[in-house]
């Protein structure tokens, strides 16, 4: 290995990242390309005229060859042109930069409430291990953790918008320019539904990694020499047990990328999931690409971050490295 | 499958009595998150089965005389949807298609995983390497969106959204195969086997497949929990069945909007597809803690 301690170590997995997006990238493209039926076609349905036909597949690049096709769509990432949205001819980077926004938030809220929520309940949970908290936690945390994310959406919107109480916004309506902290009521039941579907992982293996830290020498050793509990917990046993669970929550961040699809569906929540979700009603090919693409970008990216911060909580890893 | 195993296995193996899979059962049911998993998704999996059969008008036509969105009457027992349908006909009728795809998906997503996982531990080098690195593209998708770009160019299909799920399952369930299978290809009867000149898909299947049961009991099980909530989350998008059918997921999608004069057409299905998730996670975490306590039995005992 011609690279040595951290610094090869996040070059390595920084290059890992870069080909797994490439290889996304070509799967993208083959499954939007290669399957019968181009887009040209599938947008513009049974309507279409030999002429209408010819002259989107101009317009799309479809009658260049794949290769081609390909080039030009990758170098266009790289220069911001991702071409044209099918459904009103803006530039895609334009249509997805405002949704972005929006997504963004809503991901960073429910990241900032989830990440620190989950890890508490977790440490306590362990600390009170099989005591009442312990239980409840075990069950709740079990259940929600199955439950899809439109069924949690669905549920608080029956519970506080609609049906049970109606105190609470369940769908958002906003005014061109407007940003999405200019809603914060309106942020609440999205927001909930998304840390509802992280806080169990993060929670259980939070609990898991803790209770096994609170078993180790180093512990009793920290017992012994008379600390209290409360102090062995949070200097001693917390931090040991954050490295596994930070490589789950990167794992739940990169999943809220596509828990926010549904849950924006579900809010009608303007951002990248229900554009994805219209563009793919809408046969809007360019739209569905660049959005796919984004997307795995945001996957590879936090599970990048998870690494290194793993590297950052876990004194052994970071010493065997340098 | 368990005959095949043990009549093939050589004597090395044969330690306990019971097959892998079979001790694993036992130890899960002795839970009772299991029963009350078992007993959940056999509710369920009841109404979607029986349902189509009993319920009382064709689940996509109207009832006469009834309006959208009705209260509940004698003729339309807790009221009507979107298009004046019978809510609880079409409840009944609109379970067993997540049941049937999920189920589908599953299947063919983790013996297609199974196959990559197993030819990825037992050959190593570059073999593993490709397939693992490609697992790892189709990981860096949501399940969800890799189904939608599909969709986007094929349009709404069956087949289409059953075969995206499956192949957004192949690389978790090709993940625990190769996970669990490395440490098997190892031993001696595996060595064995090749000394005598076995062929290798004969290996594969009949001598390292069965002692890699347990783990892939557990992964199923999380992998169908999983599944249906996509599934249903598809259907709910409207890329599922589509209008007329009947449809837990498309039920929602329909009736969302109405939802603050006649909840039932959209909380009936909702709690239906959280419960059977509910039930179907409860196994498989039955499962799950069974088989860490089967590994820490044989750990103790030597």
């Amino acid at each position: 290995m011609p690279m040595h301690g951290i610094t090869g170590f996040v070059v390595r997995r920084l290059l890992l990242g870069l080909v797994t997006l490439f290889f996304a990238s070509v799967i993208i493209f083959a499954a939007t390309q290669a399957l019968p039926g181009d887009a040209a076609r599938s947008f513009l349905g049974r309507s279409a005229t030999p002429e209408s036909l010819a002259e989107l597949r101009r317009q799309l690049g479809l009658d260049k060859p794949v290769t081609t096709q390909y080039w030009d769509w990758i170098s266009g990432v790289f220069t911001g042109d991702l071409g044209q949205s099918l459904a009103n001819s803006l530039p895609v980077t334009e249509v997805i930069g405002e949704r972005l926004v929006y997504s963004l938030f809503l991901m960073m809220l429910a990241a900032v409430i989830s990440v620190p929520l989950g890890i508490a309940i977790g440490a306590i949970s362990a600390r009170r291990r099989d005591g009442v908290f312990d239980q409840v936690t075990s069950i709740v945390t079990l259940g929600l953790a199955a439950l899809p994310e439109f069924v949690v959406g669905i549920g608080l919107a029956v519970l506080f918008s609609t049906t049970v109480f109606t105190f609470l916004p369940s769908v958002i309506v906003t005014e061109p320019g407007a940003r999405p902290w200019d809603y914060p009521k309106e942020l609440i039941l999205p927001v909930a539904t998304l840390v509802i579907a992280v806080v169990p992982y993060t929670a259980r293996i939070m609990r898991a990694s803790t209770v096994e830290i609170l078993e180790s020498d180093f512990v009793e050793m920290a017992r012994l020499k008379g600390l209290s509990e409360r102090r062995v917990l949070w200097r001693h046993a917390v931090p040991n047990a954050l490295a596994p669970t930070f490589q789950v929550t990167a794992i739940n961040l990169a999943y809220l990328a596509g828990g926010i699809v549904v849950v924006e569906a579900v809010f009608n929540y303007p951002g990248i999931g229900l554009l994805l979700v219209d563009a793919v009603r809408g046969r809007d090919v360019p739209v569905v690409q660049a959005l796919a693409l984004l997307i795995a970008g945001l996957y590879v990216v936090l599970n990048l971050l998870a690494d290194l911060a793993t590297i950052f909580v876990s004194p052994r890893l970071r010493t065997s490295l340098s | 499958m368990s005959v095949v195993a043990s009549t093939d296995a050589p004597a090395v193996e044969v330690e306990d009595a019971k097959a892998p899979w079979r001790l694993l059962v036992g130890a899960a049911w002795a839970q009772h998150r299991t029963k009350i998993g078992v007993g959940i998704t056999l509710l369920l999996v009841l109404i979607a089965v029986i349902g189509p059969f009993v319920s009382r008008y064709p689940p996509d036509q109207g009832v006469e005389g009834q309006f959208p969105f009705a209260p509940p009457s004698s003729d339309a027992w807790i009221g009507t949807d979107a298009l004046g349908r019978d809510t609880l006909s079409r409840f009944l009728s609109g379970g067993y298609t997540v049941l049937i795809l999920s189920g589908l998906a599953t299947a063919l997503g983790v013996s297609g995983g199974v196959v990559i996982g197993l030819l990825a531990a037992y050959s190593r080098g570059r073999l593993d390497d490709l397939l693992m690195r490609t697992m790892d593209v189709v990981l860096s998708f949501p399940q969800i969106v890799f189904a939608l770009v599909l969709a986007a160019t094929v349009g709404p299909s069956l087949w289409l959204l059953v075969l995206a799920v499956a192949v957004t399952t192949l690389p978790r369930a090709a993940r625990v195969s190769r996970g669990a299978a490395v440490e098997v290809v190892e031993r001696d009867f595996v060595r064995a086997a090749e000394a005598i000149g076995v062929p290798r898909r004969k290996i594969l299947f009949s001598e390292v497949l069965p002692n890699i049961t347990s783990p892939l009991v557990v992964e199923t099980t999380l992998r169908l929990t999983f599944n249906i909530a996509v599934v249903a989350g598809l259907s709910f998008l409207g890329f599922g069945l589509q209008p007329p059918a009947a449809d837990w997921g498309l039920m929602i999608n329909e009736n969302k909007n109405g939802l603050i004069i006649q909840p039932w057409p959209v909380v009936l299905p909702v709690i239906a597809i959280g419960l059977l998730t509910i039930g179907t996670s409860l196994i498989g975490d039955g499962l799950a803690r069974a088989a860490i306590g089967i590994e820490r039995g044989r750990r103790s005992s030597g």
